[in-house]
């Protein structure tokens, strides 16, 4: 099941965030911003210290009781997609995300990269990738 | 390896591009030179504007080419410049322009468009001879793409048939890999 997006802009930025679920517990919009920015510093940190030469940092973090995948783009924006413990494969469904975020919010004339994200076309079409993916 | 990409290019051109009609998209693109022309009088000006205005396609584009043919980080600027050349130009105009005349440090190289579909129907007034660059919009693509990738370059283009030269080439100079950097806004 996959109860959450956020996207994270290249400075580290939250530009977007939205529950796929009622009844999930929401954090107040300035933690959210905290919980963006740090996990924006991990992901550089643990890109640094791989061993073994290169690494594009932190993928999967497993709690108890969720999920989170990571996807960084090849520009540095963060697509980060929380999911219940027993999700497996997401590479699908970000991909997917990934393509409605270059159609929706980067081809919109009137949305300024990096800035957050509010096109309702962006959302609907979301919104039913998501579901349809459940 | 260029099979490969030439593989991809074509596959992405057949199934996941929409296509538009291309009197539209020529049309639109010339009345935007004409207009620039008649408002700043000036040929310099026009191509900064054109060069300026592609810069603000490319950092968006960028997005639809990595999120369509889900390409990953090049290893150096030659792959980069091939999947520019055979999946970019591909994509989005369904031509594939040779890479060549590298120079020794493979840090400038020329894209020679055999072909160009902004430039059909075009005939330049005589007084823009090698001033006025009609689709310099692209250089700006280039940039504003590649700087999204974080690899700053610079794009000239040095000849171009529409100015009577044999061919139409663009060259390409990368400058410098930039380090986490924050993007420019806007021009």
């Amino acid at each position: 099941m996959i109860l959450s997006l956020y996207i994270i802009n290249k400075a580290g930025g939250l530009v977007y965030q939205r529950d796929f679920n009622e009844g999930l517990q929401r954090l107040s919009s300035n933690d959210y911003l905290i919980l963006a920015g740090t996990f924006h510093s991990i992901h550089a940190i643990t890109s640094r210290i791989s061993p073994t030469g290169n690494s594009d940092g932190l993928d999967l973090l497993e709690a108890d009781g969720f999920k989170l995948h990571c996807f960084q783009t090849v520009t540095g924006t963060k697509f980060l997609l929380v999911t219940d413990p027993s999700h497996h494969s997401v590479d699908g469904i970000l991909r997917k995300i990934y393509n409605l975020y270059s159609d929706y919010v980067m081809k919109n004339p009137f949305y300024t990269p990096e800035m957050p994200i509010r096109v309702e076309l962006f959302d609907q079409n979301l919104i039913r990738a998501v579901h349809t993916a459940l | 390896m260029a099979k490969q990409y030439k593989t991809l290019g074509e596959d992405i051109w057949k199934n996941r591009v929409e296509t538009i009609n291309a009197e539209l998209f020529i049309f639109t693109y010339g009345s935007i030179v004409a207009q620039l022309v008649k408002d700043f009088e000036d040929y310099e000006q026009v191509n900064k504007q054109l060069e300026k205005m592609g810069y603000n396609i490319g950092v968006r584009l960028i997005e639809d080419f990595l999120s369509r043919s889900g390409w990953g980080r090049c290893t150096d600027f030659k792959e980069t410049m091939e999947v520019i050349s055979k999946i970019g130009f591909k994509m989005f105009l369904n031509i594939a322009p040779t890479v060549t005349n590298w120079s020794t440090d493979s840090k400038v190289c020329s894209l020679i468009l055999d072909e160009n579909p902004l430039n059909d129907f075009v005939e330049l007034p005589l007084d823009t001879q090698h001033k006025l660059w009609y689709s310099n919009i692209l250089c700006g693509v280039l940039r504003g793409a590649l700087e999204m990738v974080q690899m700053q370059i610079e794009a000239n283009f040095i000849s171009c048939v529409l100015q009577g030269d044999d061919i139409s080439e663009i060259r390409v100079q990368f400058i410098r890999h930039l380090q986490e950097e924050l993007p420019n806004a806007d021009d």
